[in-house]
C-alpha cells in the first residue's frame, strides 16, 4: 500500500531508514515541512497521520504506509489559505517562518485532541468531556513547538482567533 | 503609543521631499520622519507572509541542483593536539559514497583573515580549515562524507575512525584565568574607559554595592539550522546559503578559495533566524572544498548537534558591577570591569559587557574594562545584543541592589543620574528619552503596587514581585549601503538591496519606507534582496539593516528625482525645477510650494519614450555617529511568581516601554520587541551550553537539553513606545531587532528578588539557585 501524501498516493522508499521528513523534503522536494532538530525536540516537522500531529523526524517513512499524511501544502488551494494560516498572517504568528508550517499543523491537529476531550496538564477537571481552548490551553498544548524569533504571543493569538473561547 | 493604538492618519495624501544628502550637523530631518498620512508607523503585514504559511518560502536546504550530493561530518572527540590515525577504509567502501574529504586530501584553502578586514571579512576564525593534521577544539571537523543520499553520507561517517595524541589544552575558565588575562578590542578600539579615579571614588563613597555577576555560554539555536546547497560552475561557485552577510561571505568565499568576489554568487532570499550566528563557518568551505573535489554539488546541512560543534555561540562573562553613591543616589564611582572567554582563534571581539555602562548614568568617575581569558574551544561570536545583553544584567542587577541600600525606587534611582550629556564620549544625544518611556511604562505596568520590601507579597504557594531594568542598544550605520531603484513605464518600482529577511520584516519595513518616499501605494513596490549580486554591502547585525537601507533608499531617491526631472523636460509642469524643490506623492512629482504643478510617473516615462528609469546611490557615509550619542532605549517591566516550595520561577507579566526613534512598522516591530525579550527570558532563566570543563566539549549540543522558552513560559508581552523621531538618522528610525533582549535578565533577577528576597547574580535564575 503507498502513503498517500495530501491526496496523493507515494511508493515507500526502499531504504528503510528513510524517515518520513526526508521523504517529504528531499524525495518528493516537498520542503514545506522543515527540518530543525531531527530529534523530536522541536516540532518544526509536525505533519498529521490521519489527522493525528506527528513529528515526521522520527517517524519512518515505511511505517506510514497505508496511512493518509497532511502536510502544510495540503491545507491551502491554490491561492486561497487555511483559515489558520490566514489567522497567522494577521496575527502576524511568525518572523522567519521556519517553525511555521509545523505550528499550524500542530495547531489543527492539537485542535482535534481538544475537541475529542483529551485533557492536557492544565486541565483542571480531568472528567470534563469538553475542552475550552483558553490561551493557557492553547500554550500547554503547543509547547512542544519552539519558535526562536519570539512570535509566541501572535501565534497562541492566531490559534485563538481561529479555534479558541472567543473565535467567531 | 501601543501596538494597538495607531495614531489617527489624515485621509490625504502629502508629498515627501527629498532627504538631506547626509545626517551631519546642520542637516534638516529626513522628511519622512514627520510623515504622518501613509503607512509608516501603522500595522502593515509582512509582504511574504502568504508565501511562509504555505511553507513555499525556499530555504538554503531546499535548493536542488542536478546530480546533487549529501554531505555528513565527523567529529573531533579531543579538544587539542594531532591526529594520529584516521582511518576512512570503511567509509568510503560504505554504499552510495562519492567522496571522504579529511586534511589528507582536501584542495589548498587560504585561511580567512581577522573579522572584518576590508570590510568585508566574516568568518568566525583565522584557522586553516582542514589542512593539517592539528586540532583546536573539541568537535572540530576531522572529515567530510559525501554520498548520494543523506542515510548514506550519515551511515558512512559513523564509520570513520580517528585517534589522536592530545596535548595540554585549557578547557576551563578558571584555568585560563589563572593562565593570563588579556585587553580586549572592539572594532579596533580598546574596551577600556577609565575616567578620573573610580576606585578611590569608590572607597569613599558613603553608599556602595560592589559584586560579581557570571552570565553562561549560549547558543544562538535558530529553528533553522545552518545549511549551504552550492555548486562549483568552471570558476565560478554558487551558493545557496543561510546567511546575514551575503556578500561579505560571497568575499570571504572568495578569498579562501583564490577567487574573486564576484565569482562567487551567495543567494539567500530567507533565513530561518539568525541572531548573530549566520556568518560564515567552516561548513561553508568544507561543503565547497568537498563539492570542488567531488566534481559534484553539495548539500551541506549541519545536524543541530553540528550546529553546535562548527558555529560558535556567545561567551561566558564574569562581571564586577561596584557603584558608589551620595546619600541623594548620585553616582560618584561605576566600575564594571571583568573577564570573558575566548577562543585563540577568534576573529570576533567577545562580548564587549560595557558598551552600555558608558552611556547611561552620569557618574562622576568610571573604570570600564573587558578583558579576555584564552580556552581552548570553537570560537564565540555575536549573539543578539553582543555585550548589551549580558553587560545590562550586571549593570542593572547592580542599581537595583543600590537602590535597595538607599532605601530609593529603582526608578527614581536612575532619574536621579540620568545624564545631560554622554558621560563618558562628552558627546550630546542624538535622542533619548528614556525617562519618558520609564514613565509612561511604569503607569501602565502599575509599578506603585510593588512593595519596596522583597517578600512580602504571596498567592498561595507563589511568591510574587516585580522588577525594573534599563534596556539600552545602539544605534549603528556601518558604511557600505546601496540601493538601486527601477521605475517602470506602469509606475511601479523595484527595489534592490543585498539585504537579508531573517524574520526581522526587512522586506516589508522596505517596502513601506520606499513606498512613502516615492508616493506610491505599498503593492506598487517590490523589494529584491537576500543576494550578493544586488548592490550594496549590509550585514544583517547590530540592528542596523533599517537605517542603512533606509540611507541607501533615501540617496537613490535623490538620484531618481534628478533624472525624473531632467526627463520631464521642458513640456512638463515640472519644467525649472530643482530636485529639492519636488515632493513625491500619488505615483507621480509635484512642486513641495504649488501642488497644482504635477506629472504622474507614468506620464513622464511615456513622454520621454522610457520602458524603464533605474539609479543606483549609496547613503552617505554615517557622520551622524560622530557628532551625536545614539542608542535607543527601553525600561522594563517584569512580574515574577518564584515557588516557595519548588523554587520554580514563572512570569506573569512582562512590559517593555521603548525609545527607538519613529517606529517604521508597528506590527513586526512589536513582534522583533517581544522576540528580544523572549530570548531574554530565555537568558534569565534557563539558557545554557554546558561545557564539559574536563574536555571541553558541549554536552547540551540539541534542542532537547538547551532549553528555550517554549509557549507555556510566554505570557502576553506588552510592548509600547514613544515613537519620538531621532532628528538625526533617516527616517528618524532606529533599529529594534536587539534592544528587547538587553535588560531583560535584570528585570527578571529584580522581580524574583523582590518576590524571594533571595539574589541572583549567576545566570541562569534556575530553581536550584533559589532552594
Amino acid at each position: 500500500m503507498p502513503i498517500v501524501i495530501n491526496g496523493v498516493a507515494t511508493e515507500v522508499p526502499p531504504d528503510p531508514r528513510v524517515s518520513l521528513l526526508d521523504l517529504l523534503r528531499e524525495r518528493l522536494t516537498m520542503t514545506g515541512t522543515k527540518k530543525g532538530c531531527n530529534q523530536g525536540a522541536c516540532g518544526a516537522c509536525t505533519v498529521l497521520a490521519d489527522g493525528e500531529r506527528i513529528l515526521s523526524c522520527l517517524a519512518l517513512a515505511v511505517q506510514y504506509d497505508g496511512r493518509r499524511i497532511t502536510t502544510v501544502e495540503g491545507l491551502s488551494e491554490n491561492d486561497t489559505l487555511h483559515p489558520l494560516q490566514q489567522a497567522f498572517v494577521e496575527h502576524d504568528g511568525f518572523q522567519c517562518g521556519y517553525c511555521t508550517p509545523g505550528q499550524i499543523c500542530s495547531a489543527i491537529g492539537m485542535v482535534a485532541e481538544a475537541n475529542r476531550g483529551a485533557p492536557c496538564h492544565v486541565t483542571a477537571d480531568l472528567a470534563e468531556e469538553t475542552v475550552v481552548l483558553t490561551r493557557e490551553q492553547i500554550r500547554e498544548r503547543m509547547s512542544g513547538n519552539l519558535c526562536r524569533c519570539g512570535a509566541h504571543n501572535g501565534i497562541v493569538e492566531a490559534i485563538a482567533a481561529t479555534y479558541g473561547d472567543g473565535a467567531s | 503609543m501601543s501596538e494597538n493604538h495607531d495614531a489617527a492618519r489624515p485621509a490625504v495624501k502629502t508629498a515627501v521631499g527629498p532627504a538631506p544628502d547626509d545626517w551631519g550637523p546642520g542637516r534638516a530631518p529626513d522628511p519622512l520622519s514627520r510623515h504622518r498620512s501613509g503607512t509608516i508607523g501603522t500595522r502593515v503585514s509582512r509582504v511574504d507572509g502568504p508565501l511562509k504559511v504555505r511553507g513555499a518560502a525556499t530555504f538554503a536546504a531546499e535548493f536542488r541542483f542536478d546530480g546533487m550530493v549529501y554531505a555528513a561530518l565527523a567529529f573531533s572527540t579531543v579538544p587539542k593536539g594531532r591526529i594520529t590515525e584516521l582511518d576512512t577504509a570503511a567509509a568510503e567502501g560504505a554504499p552510495g559514497v562519492v567522496l571522504v574529504m579529511t586534511y589528507r586530501n582536501a584542495p589548498k584553502i587560504t585561511p580567512l583573515p581577522e573579522w572584518y578586514t576590508e570590510g568585508k571579512a566574516v568568518a568566525g576564525d583565522t584557522l586553516p580549515v582542514m589542512q593539517d593534521d592539528r586540532i583546536h577544539w573539541n568537535g572540530q571537523p576531522i572529515a567530510v562524507v559525501l554520498a548520494d543520499t543523506q542515510e548514506q553520507a550519515d551511515h558512512a561517517a559513523s564509520l570513520i575512525r580517528a585517534g589522536y595524541e592530545p596535548e595540554p589544552a585549557v578547557t576551563s575558565f578558571e584555568q585560563a584565568k589563572a593562565a593570563g588575562r588579556h585587553p580586549t578590542f572592539h572594532y579596533g578600539r580598546p574596551l577600556k574607559t577609565e575616567i578620573s579615579d573610580a576606585e578611590a571614588a569608590l572607597a569613599a563613597a558613603p553608599v556602595k554595592v560592589d559584586e560579581i555577576y557570571r552570565t553562561p555560554f549560549q547558543n544562538h539555536n535558530a529553528i533553522e539550522p545552518h545549511a549551504v546547497t552550492l555548486a562549483w560552475d568552471g570558476d565560478e561557485l554558487v551558493v545557496h546559503d543561510a546567511s546575514q552577510a551575503v556578500v561579505h561571505t560571497a568575499w570571504s568565499l572568495g578569498y579562501a578559495f583564490g577567487l574573486r568576489q564576484d565569482q562567487v554568487h551567495v543567494s539567500s532570499p530567507y533565513v530561518g533566524g539568525g541572531f548573530g550566528g549566520k556568518s560564515l563557518w567552516s561548513h561553508h568551505i568544507l561543503a565547497a572544498a568537498a563539492a570542488k573535489l567531488a566534481g559534484r554539488p553539495v548539500r551541506a546541512a549541519l545536524t543541530r548537534e553540528g550546529v553546535y560543534r562548527v558555529v560558535g555561540g556567545r561567551t561566558k562573562t564574569e562581571q564586577r558591577v561596584a557603584i558608589g553613591a551620595r546619600p541623594d543616589g548620585g553616582f560618584d564611582a561605576l566600575v564594571h570591569t571583568g573577564v570573558v572567554a575566548m577562543g585563540r582563534h577568534n576573529t570576533m571581539p567577545p562580548e564587549p559587557f560595557i558598551t552600555s555602562t558608558g552611556s547611561l548614568y552620569a557618574a562622576r568617575s568610571f573604570t570600564l574594562e573587558v578583558e579576555a581569558a584564552h580556552m581552548d574551544m570553537l570560537a564565540n561570536t555575536f549573539m543578539r545584543a553582543p555585550g548589551e545583553a549580558v553587560g545590562s544584567f550586571g549593570l542593572e542587577c547592580a542599581i537595583d541592589e543600590l537602590a535597595d541600600r538607599l532605601g530609593m525606587d529603582p526608578i527614581e534611582l536612575r532619574v536621579r543620574n540620568e545624564p545631560e550629556r554622554n558621560p563618558t564620549s562628552g558627546l550630546p544625544f542624538s535622542s533619548r528619552h528614556l525617562l519618558e518611556a520609564y514613565r509612561v511604562g511604569a503607569e501602565r505596568f502599575g509599578w506603585t503596587e510593588r512593595s519596596p520590601r522583597p517578600g512580602t507579597r504571596s498567592e498561595g504557594e507563589w511568591r510574587v514581585g516585580m522588577g525594573v531594568a534599563t534596556a539600552s542598544h545602539p544605534y549603528i550605520r556601518l558604511p557600505g549601503g546601496e540601493a538601486r531603484i527601477t521605475l517602470t513605464a506602469d509606475g511601479r518600482v523595484i527595489i534592490d538591496v543585498a539585504a537579508h529577511e531573517m524574520g526581522m520584516g526587512t522586506e516589508t519595513t522596505t517596502a513601506i519606507v520606499a513606498a512613502e518616499r516615492l508616493g506610491l501605494d505599498l503593492d506598487q513596490v517590490t523589494v529584491r534582496q537576500g543576494d550578493s549580486r544586488l548592490p550594496g554591502l549590509i550585514m544583517a547585525g547590530g540592528a542596523q539593516q533599517t537605517a542603512v537601507i533606509g540611507g541607501a533608499v533615501s540617496a537613490a531617491h535623490r538620484a531618481l528625482l534628478a533624472v525624473l526631472i531632467e526627463l520631464a523636460g521642458h513640456d512638463s509642469p515640472l519644467a525649472g525645477l530643482r530636485p529639492e524643490e519636488v515632493g513625491c506623492v500619488n505615483g507621480g512629482l509635484h512642486k513641495l510650494e504649488d501642488p497644482s504643478r504635477f506629472e504622474s510617473y507614468t506620464d513622464i516615462l511615456a513622454r520621454a519614450g522610457r520602458g524603464e528609469v533605474s539609479v543606483e546611490a549609496s547613503g552617505p557615509p554615517p557622520l551622524e555617529l560622530t557628532h551625536w550619542s545614539m542608542r535607543s532605549y527601553g525600561a522594563m517591566f517584569c512580574e515574577a511568581r518564584v515557588n516557595a516550595v519548588t523554587g520554580e520561577t514563572r512570569i506573569s507579566r512582562f512590559l517593555g516601554s521603548f525609545d527607538c526613534g519613529r517606529i517604521m512598522n508597528a506590527k513586526t516591530a512589536a513582534s522583533q520587541f517581544r522576540g528580544g525579550i523572549i530570548m531574554g527570558l530565555g537568558l534569565a532563566l534557563m539558557e545554557e551550553t554546558h561545557l564539559d570543563e574536563r574536555h571541553g566539549r558541549i554536552m547540551n549540543p540539541n534542542l532537547a537539553e538547551y532549553h528555550v522558552p517554549v509557549h507555556m513560559d510566554v505570557p502576553e508581552i506588552e510592548v509600547m513606545w514613544t515613537d519620538i523621531p531621532d532628528p538625526h538618522s533617516p527616517m528618524g528610525a532606529h533599529g529594534v531587532g536587539e534592544i528587547g533582549i538587553t535588560g531583560v535578565g535584570a528585570a527578571v533577577a529584580n522581580a524574583v528578588y523582590n518576590a524571594t528576597g533571595r539574589r541572583v547574580r549567576d545566570l541562569p535564575i534556575t530553581l536550584d539557585k533559589l532552594l
